[in-house]
């Protein structure tokens, strides 16, 4: 496919673009924080990733090299139109190599591989306020924020315990980053949250319905919340990878009949696929 | 006598023509229970809420340990409220969060100050339950299943946790049935003797305030009219309208 002449570089007009990269580095400035910025209308419905979508139109340069994941997939419908729309209207290369890519829009994983310096993961978040379940008013939230006053998210985790014995938090499980500012990860799973810490990758987020924008700047502290006698554990499946047999990634359970088969594989495809070329390599 | 934990002067508070709060002075001492008595819109849940910063008033002072609390930056006047000061409302369910068990509804404060061990939390919580009267095997109920006057002794369980100096009561028994009220009053008797609180009731009930306060406020028209020992202004009042308010008092 080739690029559309009838767009601007990457979607968005340049003064929009301008207006979110303002908003970044604001973001960047303070990690953790919450920066609004005017969200536009995508081509794309909310919650298909329209926050996403905007930071990475203007963070996207012309010889970036671009990978979208949806649950760790490089291969679902939301992925493989995203880059087809930065193909179109940037011309810009996309890749589905962790290793390779520059920029790395994602829903709900981080990839399986170290991230490095120089790269970018912009997550698509569709509820930003890690405190919104709590407090349904946003200025009253913004005001805990503010004074750093955040019993009521460990009353949550408090809860959790009471009634299940654990912290039952799976995904969106909160994280305090920096020491100073209380972040919703996005819905990542819980076994994601330790890869935050001290990532030498910059990490933005971008929730276009709820129009906020917040990062976590290279190499920033970040800590998932727990209790001294209940601490933060990563959980994941207790099975081996059906294809090619890890045991220390995250795993989706797959039906594979109508009988109650099912195989638990990587949800990191590109990690996945290493893994079985390098065990076959090895053969 | 000691100095005052808490002193207002002169505190005006105008809601359009009508004056809510006018020319107000109040010393709350350590320890000590004042009950603020009067009809409705005489200004009491007024004077609380400006006291304990909820509210500006147009003018006048509120100090508290010496601190002008007017004056104080929003942080620290959040500090206080979960720490050294309580409220306790009126309605239990605007104190409680209806949605979070009895257990988690007492550890939000010890969570707020920093408490971050569960177990801790847990055992705290379940001898204040006991403080207040409430089985213990109740903790991880939510109050939206509790009656009302549990609903209200968790309210004062939650509150005293932190064990504050200073509480500040909104009529406290209103709502509930007279038996409740009874064991409601007693509870907040023994539990401000046992603490050393200081507290500050408004109620309309005059028979709660003979029993709980060593002081007692009128007020009318968003004026203090009459102040003195709880029993020389019940059992001798001096302006027109105690005299009115204290013979009002229906006797069973």
């Amino acid at each position: 496919m080739s690029t559309d002449a009838g767009y601007n570089f990457a979607y968005l007009d340049e003064s929009t673009k301008r207006m979110i990269r303002r908003a970044l580095l604001k973001a960047v400035a303070i990690p953790g924080h919450q920066v609004p910025f005017g969200s536009r209308e995508m081509p794309l419905p909310y919650g298909w990733g329209t926050g996403g979508i905007q930071v990475t139109a203007a963070v996207l340069g012309p010889r970036d090299v671009l990978k979208v994941i949806d649950q760790g997939s490089d291969d679902t419908t939301n992925a493989v139109s995203i880059r087809a729309f930065f193909r179109r209207t940037a011309g810009i290369a996309t890749t589905e190599r962790t290793a390779e890519a520059t920029i790395i829009q994602t829903r709900h994983r981080i990839p399986e591989r170290k991230l490095t310096e120089g790269q970018i993961l912009v997550y698509q978040v569709p509820i930003p306020e890690p405190l919104a379940r709590l407090e349904p008013r946003i200025a009253e939230t913004r005001r805990l924020h503010a004074m750093a006053d955040y019993g009521l998210m460990h009353v949550k985790l408090y809860e959790d315990i009471a009634k299940h014995g654990h912290i039952a938090t799976s995904y969106s499980y909160p994280v305090m980053v920096n020491e100073r500012y209380l972040m919703s990860p996005s819905p990542i799973p819980a076994f994601d949250n330790p890869k935050m810490h001290m990532m030498p990758a910059l990490q933005l987020f971008g929730a276009g319905r709820e129009k906020r924008i917040y990062a976590v700047p290279p190499y920033t502290h970040v800590r998932s919340l727990d209790f001294e006698d209940h601490p933060f554990r990563p959980i994941r499946a207790p099975h081996a990878c059906e294809l090619c047999g890890s045991r220390d990634t995250y795993l989706d359970e797959v039906l594979v009949d109508d009988k109650g088969g099912r195989i638990f594989v990587c949800s990191d495809t590109d990690h996945c696929q290493e893994r079985q070329a390098m065990k076959e390599a090895a053969e | 006598m000691s100095t005052p934990l808490m002193e207002a002067r002169g505190l005006q508070l105008r809601f359009g023509r009508v004056a809510a709060l006018d020319d107000v002075a109040i010393d709350i001492h350590p320890g000590e229970v004042v009950a603020i008595v009067g009809e409705s819109g005489s200004g009491k849940t007024t004077l609380l809420r400006v006291l304990s910063g909820l509210m500006r008033p147009d003018a006048g002072a509120v100090t508290y340990r010496g601190e002008d609390v007017l004056a104080m930056p929003e942080a620290a006047r959040r500090r206080l409220m979960r720490t050294e000061w309580g409220f306790v409302h009126q309605n239990p369910r605007d104190g409680l969060r209806l949605g979070v068990t009895a257990g988690g509804n007492i550890g939000e404060r010890l969570m707020a100050v920093g408490a971050r061990h569960y177990g801790n939390i847990r055992a705290e919580a379940t001898e204040w339950l006991k403080r207040v009267e409430i089985d213990p095997a109740r903790m991880d109920d939510i109050p939206g299943k509790f009656s009302g006057g549990m609903q209200q002794r968790l309210q004062i369980a939650r509150v005293l946790v932190t064990r504050p100096k200073l509480v500040f009561m909104d009529e406290p028994t209103g709502g509930l049935d007279v038996s409740v009220q009874a064991r409601l009053l007693d509870l907040i008797r023994a539990l401000v003797a046992d603490l050393g609180l200081a507290v500050l009731i408004v109620t309309h009930d005059i028979a709660a305030a003979r029993l709980l306060a060593h002081r007692i406020l009128v007020m009318r028209q968003g004026q203090v009219v009459e102040e003195g020992l709880t029993d020389r202004v019940l059992d001798d009042p001096q302006h027109a309208y105690t005299q009115l308010l204290v013979s009002s008092v229906l006797a069973a």
